[in-house]
């Protein structure tokens, strides 16, 4: 590879630049400054180049000379050219022609404060839209689902199993060994705060309570929205920018039947039951919490629980395991719709799906705290 | 096919800028090739025909390095693959581009950003440069100017596959491959393909690896046809000699109803 160059020197009318080496991408850099140089000291487009010791040309380089001739046409382009071989002339036909076509100018880019209301208007149409899109998604959902149940031959039963397997039977680790460990940790909490009144044994009561009526529901609640949430989102919306979606209309398959409703309705079983699941893990974890540093005995722990835990606080919890169930279900796949084409909108809806899901179900938690407060439950 | 063209590409003392000696490619009990020889020489347009199923995309990526072969040799440029393949990780030496079936554009980046992205990786170039570089690319391939700033996503799949070759050509390749260009174009956009590749291959010097069932292409622009079959490369050579192969898929792709149209057109003009 020969190092390019310019030499402008005087012709018989106007400049005429000598050209040499090559004229190729890697030296595309060095290049534009000669040219932006060349130009100073010669303004003027009525110049010519001298192409004869030209090595070689590629479709940079050749940009880079017109670039250097200033404006031209390419019925013009020869007579300006001295010396140039009928390849090179070719391309450089090409490239004059394919710059003739009009070029798209580059965007503006607007500041201020226009800017700052164009933003703040279409975030609130934004999110009203959204909101509006979340209930006719809910809406669609339920009358499937209630359709499906009056014709249980259409459920997709292979489907709803797979499901079942990996949004349930697959988390059971994970759920368990987290709620055994936040049940010690309220337990540790328990005894520091109740040692100083000589009340204790009320530890018993406070995992309890902590685990029946809120953990045992939020843990996995949480976990399954960014477990199966998140999978829900990507496999969904991965299938819709693969036009899979619109196919499986073309096939007289509706994508809600198909794909939704499996989610949802395994969702639906599995997290109340990996609730309860994790409200015995976490009690499990207070126990043995209790046992080692309490000196409260297991069989003291299990008969507290048993004697002075009623039954309504499990009730509580676990009628909001569905609720929540459907929530995570539902932003899941809905997410998974909202998909455009590109692998990035993928992400951007898989976590705008954990993070709106995970937000629904705490606001539910609170408001079923509120509501049962006041129920006096 | 002019008979000038025919006589400087057909001529077999050029260099080999793809050497392919051996190549065994297996996947499990599925032999895809069997000791398969190819030559592709400085400057040709090699088309790459064969029955679904023969391993031509497999072929393609054997030798681009996108698929490590169960056995065999590939040099490129006269280098061992695997040379050229270690320049390649480093950046350096980018000499060949790829255009995939279906464009394979990053779909979170539009299509001037598609273009840009390896020249800006690679190369220390202004934007004052970049901007005008991409233009031309895009008018180049024959997209409409506004279609620089759109996503790959809403591109129709013609306009996918002239982004795809416009990115190839990116780094001023010396050496391209394309899957199917002109599958699924209407015909006239295949035609600008074809005018494109040849001007491309007469200006530059680019040789041109096409993987095609385009019998339009393949008359116009091929200097040579390889026929995928069996496991290997079944005959190489200009379309008129290789048309005249006896092997039963050959006779068939060659003078079949479609096959027949296209032959009887350039015979007669």
């Amino acid at each position: 590879m020969t190092k390019p160059g310019i030499k402008m020197q005087a012709g018989d009318s106007g400049y005429e630049a000598l050209i040499s080496g090559d004229w190729t991408l890697p030296f595309a850099a060095g290049l534009e400054q000669q040219i932006s140089v060349a130009r100073k000291y010669s303004p003027d487009t009525t110049g010519k180049l001298n192409l004869s010791d030209l090595k070689s040309l590629d479709t940079t380089g050749g940009l880079l000379l017109l670039r250097l001739l200033g404006g031209v046409t390419p019925d013009g382009l020869a007579e300006k050219l001295i010396g140039t071989s009928s390849n090179h002339l070719l391309l450089l036909r090409t490239i004059c022609e394919a710059l003739q076509q009009e070029s798209h100018p580059r965007r503006p880019k607007s500041q201020g404060i226009d800017k700052m209301f164009d933003r703040t208007g279409r975030w609130a149409v934004d999110t009203w839209t959204q909101v509006r899109v979340l209930l006719h998604f809910v809406g669609v959902v339920i009358v499937t689902t209630v359709r499906n149940l009056l014709q249980p031959w259409r459920m997709r039963w292979t489907s709803l199993v797979y499901h079942i397997e990996h949004v349930g039977l697959d988390a059971v680790p994970i759920v368990s060994l987290l709620s055994f460990l936040v049940g010690g940790v309220i337990a540790f909490l328990g005894a520091t705060i109740l040692r100083d009144f000589g009340a204790q044994i009320y530890t018993v009561e406070l995992v309890g309570y902590a685990f029946f009526r809120e953990f045992g529901v939020l843990l996995p609640a949480i976990l399954l929205a960014g477990r199966s949430g998140s999978a829900f989102t990507a496999q969904i919306g991965s299938m819709k920018s693969n036009e899979e979606l619109d196919a499986l209309k073309t096939l007289g398959m509706d994508p809600i039947c198909v794909l939704v409703m499996p989610r949802v309705v395994a969702l639906l079983i599995m997290l109340p039951m990996l609730s309860f699941g994790s409200m015995m893990m976490g009690l499990i974890g207070g126990g043995v919490v209790s046992a080692l540093i309490l000196d409260i005995s297991p069989g003291m722990f299990a008969a507290r629980i048993y004697e002075y835990t009623s039954i309504n606080h499990f009730w509580v919890g676990i009628c909001k395991a569905p609720v929540f169930a459907f929530m995570i279900a539902i932003v899941g796949c809905l997410e998974g719709f909202k998909v455009t084409g590109s692998a990035e909108s993928v992400g951007r809806h898989t976590t705008s799906s954990v993070v709106q899901s995970i937000f629904l179900v705490l606001v539910a938690d609170s408001m079923f705290a509120v509501f049962f407060e006041q129920l006096g439950i | 096919m002019s008979t000038s063209a025919s006589q400087i590409h057909t001529d077999s003392d050029r260099e080999n800028v793809i050497e392919v000696r051996g190549l065994v490619n297996r996947f499990g009990e599925n032999l895809v090739h069997d000791d398969l020889d190819l030559d592709v020489r400085r400057g040709e347009i090699l088309g790459v025909v064969g029955g679904s199923g023969t391993g031509k995309s497999v072929l393609l990526r054997s030798i681009v390095g996108l698929l490590k072969p169960t056995a065999g040799d590939i040099s490129l440029f006269g280098q061992p693959q695997a040379q050229v393949l270690a320049e390649y990780e480093q950046g350096k030496n980018i000499r060949y581009g790829v255009m995939f079936q279906d464009g394979a554009l990053f779909s979170s980046l539009t299509v001037r950003e598609n273009i840009k992205l390896a020249i800006s990786e690679h190369f220390d170039i202004s934007d004052d440069l970049l901007h005008p570089l991409s233009c031309m690319k895009i008018s180049l391939v024959g997209l409409p100017a506004h279609s620089a700033t759109l996503y790959p996503s809403s591109l129709s799949g013609g306009m996918r596959k002239r982004a795809g070759l416009a990115r190839a050509l990116a780094m001023e390749p010396e050496l391209l491959f394309l899957d199917e260009p002109t599958a699924g174009l209407d015909p006239v956009s295949a035609d600008g393909i074809d005018q494109l590749l040849r001007t491309l291959r007469d200006t530059l010097g680019l040789t041109v690896f096409l993987v095609t069932h385009d019998l339009d292409t393949l008359h116009a622009i091929c200097d040579r046809i390889a026929v995928l079959a069996e496991h290997k490369v079944l005959t190489v050579g200009p379309l008129d000699e290789v048309a005249q192969y006896d092997h039963p898929w050959v006779q068939e792709y060659f003078s079949g109803p479609r096959g027949r149209i296209v032959t009887s057109q350039y015979t007669d003009a």
